[in-house]
């Protein structure tokens, strides 16, 4: 398949694997962490820390949009789709997360009109063709998807739909970078930067962590030859001593970023002083709210939410795993009380989150098996 | 003690911890108990095996085996509720005269006859109920089962979805061999008899909701022609025959791995996907080996007969894309592993529920 088959050459994997050894300093150890919860999700699906030698340790950011989601706004989205009136709209990796009441399949098993959408425009479609009842679209992650809510805030408010709103979730990454960067117990040599985020962002916001802070940052793309380069890239920085912003993905992420995107968000949302993250607590400026101006497609403001904190089960330890101080079997109830089928943590729920990426496809010896597909 | 030895106590302890009775935690059923992986597999041992149980159920294959007057007979049933009712290379009515005598043939039975139950929606038209019993008549005849016995209730309107259908059939069985999954061994081969995945995304194309369009119909399609000319090849080396419904065929090689107590290893440059399944899988974060397939089967031989049975199938009509995928192992026992086109290594695992397309 074009597109796709040229980024999976098990040949330049190959000879990228042994670049990547030539330029590892002998006797030392490197730890880069991938923000993305997509690329954590390609090094799994593909296999490629077969082709990484031992020294090089990736680990998992705190990127993965339905892993940071806390318990509490998922049971005040629980409770919107409650209303008699209301249909819920959802991401289908939101399905499955689990609230301090249950998640979304346990709500439309009993009773709830939740249904799964691709895109907030199949919302609003459903917003209009079902005029008698209000239609929320629960909307989540990074700058990745919040201009497509933003952008169908501002259609539905030009086509004058009065039964759609939105529940915004929306986070944004630089804060959850640099809380991670100020995380006094990890030591980190550099980052494999978020490719779909930074198509929005661009690359400059990235500039104090290099600059800031000394890490090296590589923008990558989510096949795995993308990210096979983008560790080259960050090594030979190190082996150069320098530290700086690379675009590795610079096929779809512009520089500067998209600026009709940013000024959209702009213009439908902004800054909330502070929020809750899954497992990393509240932190300042991370998270996008409506703007006044579009209060009446605010969920927030048009339900009476119960807007609770609630607290991380105890054994959970989803915050270490998010900022990559734990690894995901490191966790107490990995594998054992916490698996794909009751998930105790958001980690084990969406196929990018890092405990269920493992679970699902690396939860075993890696030299027991490689030995038996030899 | 070193990084790895603490890894590998703790996968161990994971391991014991899967081997678990197994039990349902939730109070309501949910989708993810259709879905035919972990959850649907979870209600089943829990629930109805642990009702039902008696020898002829408990290897829980696709149909159960059993003497009567001195024959050898093999029945089974299943239920059908594809929305919509048509779609692109079948419907419904196919789908379930298909499905029943698909799993008679797995089982090493020749399909004789077949029930079939009709639950209708009130206001369902009666031209498409028309349309889903003639072509429910011309895939018996393909067949070569009879249709021989029946059932019709209607429900009010809102009750049900248009029309259900579920089917029964018992088939003979003419050999002496014992099909099943828990017969694989070391040094087998692992077919599968065609491009897989196109059924599921046929069906995800067909309810609209994607805006995606791509020319793959379904694989719905009678197996039992394809498994006579198999098993006339490669005889009683055939090992084991399933048809990958639900959970696709990662969820079949799962079953093997587990009953067999083997290892499966597949090689995923191996395994034939039509680029239009490929395409629409990509797209949607989803893996064609989860997707269900309603005409392809999925076959363990004998090593040495892997030539001859691969031979077999691409000379029938129905497996021309047939490919020899993977091989299974001694270790790791319980556990389906894939060597990637990308050319590392991975796990194949059992779904929850249905896979769910990823945000981004």
């Amino acid at each position: 398949m074009r597109f796709v088959d040229e980024y999976r050459d098990a040949d330049k994997a190959r000879a990228l694997s042994a670049r990547i050894a030539s330029l590892c300093e002998p006797g030392r150890s490197y730890k880069f962490m991938e923000v993305c919860g997509g690329h954590t999700h390609t090094i799994y699906k593909h296999g490629l820390e077969d082709y990484l030698p031992e020294t090089i340790t990736l680990v998992h950011g705190p990127g993965c949009p339905v892993c940071v989601i806390p318990m509490g706004r998922v049971d005040d989205a629980v409770h919107i789709a409650e209303q008699p009136d209301v249909i819920m709209t959802s991401f289908g990796d939101m399905m499955r997360v689990p609230g301090g009441r249950g998640s979304f399949f346990d709500s439309t098993a009993q009773g709830a009109d939740i249904r799964m959408v691709y895109s907030p425009l199949d919302a609003l479609k459903i917003a209009r063709r079902n005029p008698e009842r209000r239609v929320v679209f629960m909307a989540i992650g990074f700058e990745t998807t919040a201009p497509s809510t933003a952008m169908t805030v501002l259609r539905a408010a030009a086509e004058g739909v009065r039964n759609f709103s939105v529940f915004c979730n929306h986070v944004t990454i630089i804060p959850a970078i640099k809380a991670i960067l100020d995380s006094p117990d990890l030591r980190l040599d550099g980052f494999i930067g978020p490719g779909h985020v930074s198509t929005i962002i661009g690359c400059r916001p990235y500039e104090f962590i290099a600059r800031g802070y000394g890490k090296p940052l590589v923008v990558a793309g989510f096949e795995p030859l993308d990210i096979l380069q983008s560790v080259y890239m960050l090594l030979l920085q190190l082996a150069e001593g320098r530290s700086e912003v690379e675009n590795q993905y610079a096929r779809v992420v512009p520089w500067a970023g998209n600026v009709k995107a940013l000024r959209a968000i702009n213009e439908v949302m902004e800054l909330r002083p502070y929020f809750e993250w899954r497992g990393l607590g509240f932190i300042s400026h991370s998270a996008l709210r409506m703007r006044e101006k579009y209060a009446a497609y605010d969920a927030e403001r048009l339900f009476a939410i119960p807007g609770g904190r609630v607290a991380d089960p105890k054994a959970c330890q989803c915050g270490e795993v998010l900022k990559g101080v734990l690894k995901p079997w490191e966790c107490k109830v990995f594998g054992t009380a916490c698996t794909p089928e009751t998930p105790i943590g958001t980690c084990m729920v969406s196929s990018e989150g890092a405990c269920a990426a493992y679970y699902n496809f690396g939860r075993f010896s890696r030299q027991r098996v490689r030995e038996a597909t030899r | 003690m070193t990084e790895t030895t603490r890894e590998r106590q703790v996968l161990e302890r994971i391991d014991r911890a899967r081997q678990r009775k197994a039990r349902v935690r939730e109070e309501h059923i949910t989708m993810a108990h259709g879905a035919g992986g972990k959850a649907t597999q979870t209600l089943i041992e829990a629930v109805f095996l642990d009702a039902f149980r008696n020898p002829l159920l408990e290897p829980l294959e696709d149909g159960a085996v059993f003497g009567a007057g001195g024959a050898r007979l093999a029945f089974t049933t299943d239920s059908y509720v594809v929305s919509p009712l048509f779609f692109p290379g079948g419907d419904i009515g196919d789908l379930a005269v298909n499905g029943t005598v698909n799993d008679l043939s797995v089982c090493g039975a020749r399909p004789l006859y077949l029930s079939a139950g009709f639950v209708l929606e009130e206001g369902f038209p009666v031209e498409d109920l028309r349309r889903i019993a003639a072509s429910m008549a011309r895939a018996a005849a393909a067949a070569e089962v009879s249709i021989v016995t029946g059932d019709t209730k209607v429900v009010q309107r809102g009750k049900a979805d248009g029309c259900y259908v579920t089917t029964a059939g018992v088939g003979l069985l003419e050999r002496d061999t014992r099909l099943g999954v828990a017969t694989a061994r070391p040094g087998d081969a692992v077919l599968v008899s065609g491009p897989i995945g196109e059924h599921g995304v046929t069906i995800m194309l067909a309810r609209g909701e994607l805006d995606i369009e791509a020319d793959v119909t379904s694989d719905t399609a009678p197996l039992n022609g394809l498994i006579a000319a198999l098993r006339a090849a490669a005889g009683e080396e055939v090992r084991c025959l399933r048809d990958a419904t639900r959970g696709g065929v990662a969820t079949i090689l799962n079953e093997i791995a587990r009953a067999s107590g083997v290892a499966v290893v597949v090689e995923e440059d191996a395994v034939p996907v039509r680029p239009a399944v490929r395409g629409a899988c990509e797209l949607l974060g989803i893996d064609p080996l989860y997707v269900a397939c309603e005409g392809r089967m999925v076959a363990v031989v004998d090593g040495e007969a892997a030539g001859a049975a691969l031979a077999a199938l691409r000379g029938h009509p129905l497996g021309e894309g047939a490919a020899i995928v993977g091989r299974i192992g001694d270790d790791p026992p319980g556990l389906v592993l894939l060597k990637t086109a990308f050319g590392g290594t991975r796990i194949i695992d059992v779904l929850v529920g249905d896979p769910l397309p990823r945000i981004c």
